[in-house]
C-alpha cells in the first residue's frame, strides 16, 4: 500500500512527471523563441505559472452552467494523467510492481484527460468554450483510432505481446522497433497522434487562442487552471515517453545510458516543437481526414508491412 | 497580460504589440498575451475611455480573477489627453478602475512599456 502510494504520488508518478514535464515545456517554449530569434522565458517559468495560479489566483465560476462538474473535470484530468504516468514508468524503469504493463490500459488511461477537458468546459456554460468542446471531441474520435493501429502494429510486431515490460524487453534483447521501415512509418503515425493529443499547433483548434480565446478552457482561472496546466506538463512528458517504449526500446538507466535516455526524450520532444513551429493550424475537417483517411492508411500499411517482417 | 484598447487612435495598440515581436520579446520575462480574462495577470488599457467602453472595462475587470494589476497606457489612459473635455469622454482609466501603474507617452515607446511591466512585476 505504502510502496503504491509513493509509485503514485512521488517517483515515477505525480511529482516526477511533473518536475521533468516542466522543464520539458520550458524546453518546449524555449525552442519555439528560438525558432522566432528571440530569448525565451527564463528556465522556472513553467513553475512560477503553476505556483501562481495555485496559491495566488483567485477561482471564478461562471454563473450559467454546472460548477461541480467544472470544477472536478480538472481533478479527474490530473489523476488519469498521473496513473497513466505510473502506468507507463514503471515498466520503463524497469520496477516490478503488481501491474503487467497492459498496452489496453494505458491506452485507455491516457484518454482521460481530454475526455475530461470536454466535460469541463461544456460544463462551463459559455459558447466559445462549446466550440472548443465539440472541436476537443471530434479531434478525439479522428486520432484515438489512428493510436490504436499505431499500437495494434506495435503488438503485432513484439510478436504479440500485450505488455510493456515485454516489449521493452524484445527491443533491447534485439533491435528497436524504429529501425526497419515499418517502425518507422508507426513512429511518423505516433508523433502525428502525439502533437494531437497534446494539442499542439496543426491540431490546437480546440483551444485556438487567436480565434476562440483558449477555447475549451476559457473560463477557467485559479487552481482548476494551474491542475490543467499540470496535466499539460505531465502529458507533455509521458506521451513521448510512452513513444519511446514503443518503438525506441525504452529508457534504459545503467550508468551513461541514463544520458541516452534524456537525449531520445528531448529529441522526441523536439521534433514535437519544430512540427509545431513549423505547421499553421488546420481546419477541423482537415484533421478529421488527415486522420480518418492518410494516417490511418499509413498504419495500415505499418501493419502489412509488419506482417510480412519488414 | 490581457490588452483592452478603448477608443484608441492605434498607436498605442501597435506599440504594444512592438512589445511581443522578437525584438523586444516579452517573453523573456515570462509575459504572454493571453486571449481570455481569466488567465490574465496584468490588464493594460489603452486609448481614451467614452461612455461605451465604461460599462465593458468595468464589466471586464469584474470578471477578472484578482489580485489583477492594471496599467495605463498612453497620454489617453493616464490622463485623457487631448479628449480630456471632450463630450463623450467618461473619465481616466483610474476614475473608472483601480490603476497599479501609468505609462505615459504619445505613445510610449516599447522600452518604457517593458521598464513600466517590469518595475510593477518586482514591486508586487
Amino acid at each position: 500500500m505504502a510502496a503504491s502510494l509513493f509509485y503514485f504520488l512521488v517517483f515515477p508518478g505525480l511529482l516526477f512527471t511533473a518536475v521533468a514535464g516542466g522543464f520539458l515545456s520550458w524546453f518546449d517554449r524555449k525552442i519555439t523563441a528560438s525558432v522566432q530569434f528571440r530569448k525565451g522565458p527564463p528556465l522556472l517559468q513553467p513553475f512560477y505559472d503553476f505556483f501562481k495560479l495555485l496559491l495566488v489566483k483567485e477561482t471564478i465560476l461562471p454563473r450559467q452552467g454546472s460548477p461541480l462538474i467544472f470544477l472536478f473535470a480538472p481533478v479527474f484530468a490530473v489523476f488519469g494523467a498521473a496513473v497513466a504516468a505510473v502506468f507507463i514508468l514503471l515498466p520503463m524503469f524497469n520496477i516490478t510492481s503488481g501491474f503487467k504493463g497492459d498496452l489496453l490500459v494505458i491506452f485507455y488511461l491516457l484518454t482521460i484527460p481530454s475526455f475530461s477537458y470536454v466535460i469541463g468546459s461544456l460544463a462551463s456554460g459559455n459558447p466559445l468554450a462549446a466550440v472548443g468542446g465539440s472541436r476537443e471531441m471530434k479531434l478525439i474520435i479522428s486520432y484515438e483510432m489512428t493510436f490504436l493501429l499505431v499500437i495494434a502494429g506495435i503488438i503485432l510486431k513484439a510478436s504479440q505481446n500485450f505488455d510493456l515490460y515485454n516489449i521493452i524487453n524484445i527491443q533491447q534483447e534485439g533491435t528497436p522497433f524504429i529501425g526497419s521501415i515499418s517502425g518507422v512509418i508507426l513512429f511518423i503515425v505516433g508523433i502525428f497522434c502525439i502533437q494531437a493529443k497534446l494539442g499542439l499547433v496543426p491540431f490546437d483548434m480546440a483551444e485556438a487562442e487567436t480565434e476562440i480565446n483558449s477555447g475549451a478552457f476559457i473560463e477557467y482561472s485559479g487552481v482548476p487552471y494551474a491542475l490543467i496546466k499540470l496535466t499539460k506538463y505531465i502529458m507533455l512528458f509521458i506521451l513521448p515517453a510512452f513513444l519511446i517504449a514503443l518503438l525506441m526500446s525504452g529508457f534504459n538507466l545503467k550508468g551513461i545510458n541514463i544520458l541516452w535516455a534524456v537525449l531520445k526524450l528531448i529529441g522526441v520532444v523536439l521534433l514535437l516543437t519544430l512540427i509545431r513551429n513549423t505547421n499553421p493550424r488546420i481546419k477541423i475537417k482537415q484533421a478529421i481526414s488527415f486522420f480518418m483517411v492518410w494516417m490511418n492508411l499509413f498504419a495500415i500499411i505499418a501493419i502489412v508491412l509488419a506482417y510480412f517482417g519488414y | 497580460m490581457f490588452h483592452f484598447g478603448g477608443a484608441s487612435c492605434n498607436n498605442c495598440d501597435i506599440e504594444i504589440l512592438d512589445c511581443l515581436t522578437p525584438r523586444y520579446d516579452l517573453e523573456r520575462f515570462g509575459i504572454l498575451l493571453v486571449g481570455s480574462i481569466r488567465h490574465a495577470d496584468v490588464l493594460l488599457v489603452n486609448g481614451s475611455i467614452n461612455r461605451r467602453d465604461k460599462d465593458r472595462l468595468i464589466e471586464l475587470y469584474n470578471q477578472a480573477p484578482k489580485p489583477i494589476l492594471v496599467v495605463a497606457i498612453g497620454a489617453c489612459g493616464c490622463t485623457g489627453g487631448i479628449f480630456a473635455e471632450g463630450n463623450t469622454f467618461a473619465g481616466p482609466v483610474d476614475k473608472i478602475i483601480p490603476v497599479n501603474a501609468y505609462i505615459p507617452g504619445c505613445p510610449p515607446k516599447p522600452e518604457a512599456i517593458i521598464a513600466g511591466i517590469v518595475k510593477l512585476v518586482n514591486n508586487s
